[in-house]
């Protein structure tokens, strides 16, 4: 029963978002869109996101460091953490879920509250890119 | 003598295994949902009601979100109970391993500066498989 709960929870997870990172990009992009058609995922807005503080004491580069093919170091117990970019690290993006997860805390921590899809797609177009 | 013999070989062949168990590595979902931001830190260092403690609060743990979908809270919850120490408790709302009595002695004079004495693997190389021998 387990296993078959987890297995429909994936196949769920890969049809809304792709198992891919560039998948996942493009699922956030159309989720946005939604709100404004116009949306275009932006390298751009993606880099100044994550590298700015918003409101708490943390940004994104404060755990994940700048630029996010390298190591990072989380800001409270030191403990090293493997690079964000798929491009430095295969396992990164590759679990919808996951990712969900984490922006689910991180964004959390960070901003206070749940990121945007227009969010999460231009960190996605920055972190891929 | 012969059972005397065979007792006494028994007892040695479990020498081992009971050193082994000593440092088993994290429970597989313990150490990959609470692993990533801090070493999973061995469920025998905190008593089960300090642990308890900190499960009721993941979405403001130490200042950060850990929250866990309710399936994982209880699968790690029960890891946790199973397999907590005995030791004292050590104080306040969000008891911190780093304040236990025995962490205390045991690093009183060990901790060099500098290093941030909630990273084990900082110093204990072997800290993410459970290991802190060196």
């Amino acid at each position: 029963m387990k296993w078959m709960f987890t297995a429909a929870a994936l196949a769920a997870a890969g049809s809304t978002f792709g198992a891919e990172p560039a998948g996942l990009l493009a699922a956030y992009q159309a989720e946005a869109r939604k709100a404004n058609p116009a949306f275009a995922a932006s390298t751009q807005r993606g880099a100044e996101f994550f590298n700015a503080k918003h409101g708490n004491e943390w940004s994104c580069a404060s755990c994940h460091g700048s630029p996010p093919t390298g190591q990072g170091r989380h800001a409270t117990t030191g403990k090293a953490i493997a690079p964000l970019a798929p491009a430095a690290n295969a396992e990164r993006f590759a679990d919808a879920a996951k990712v969900e997860k984490w922006f689910r805390r991180n964004c959390n921590d960070v901003l206070g509250r749940a990121c945007t899809p227009a969010e999460k797609a231009d960190v996605m177009a920055f972190v891929l890119k | 003598m012969k059972p005397l013999f065979l007792g006494i070989l028994l007892a040695l062949a479990s020498l081992p295994a009971a050193a082994d168990r000593q440092r088993l590595p994290p429970d597989p979902t313990y150490r990959a949902e609470c692993g990533s931001c801090h070493v999973a830190y061995p469920p025998g260092l905190l008593p089960a009601a300090s642990w308890q403690q900190l499960m009721a609060r993941l979405d403001k743990h130490f200042g950060s979100d850990a929250s866990l979908e309710a399936k994982l809270h209880a699968e790690i919850s029960r890891y946790l109970a199973a397999n907590a120490g005995r030791r004292t408790a050590p104080p306040g709302a969000e008891p911190r391993i780093t304040q236990t009595r025995w962490f205390l002695k045991e690093h009183r004079k060990e901790v060099p500066a500098g290093k941030n004495p909630a990273d084990c693997a900082a110093c204990h190389k072997g800290a993410d498989n459970g290991i802190y021998e060196d």
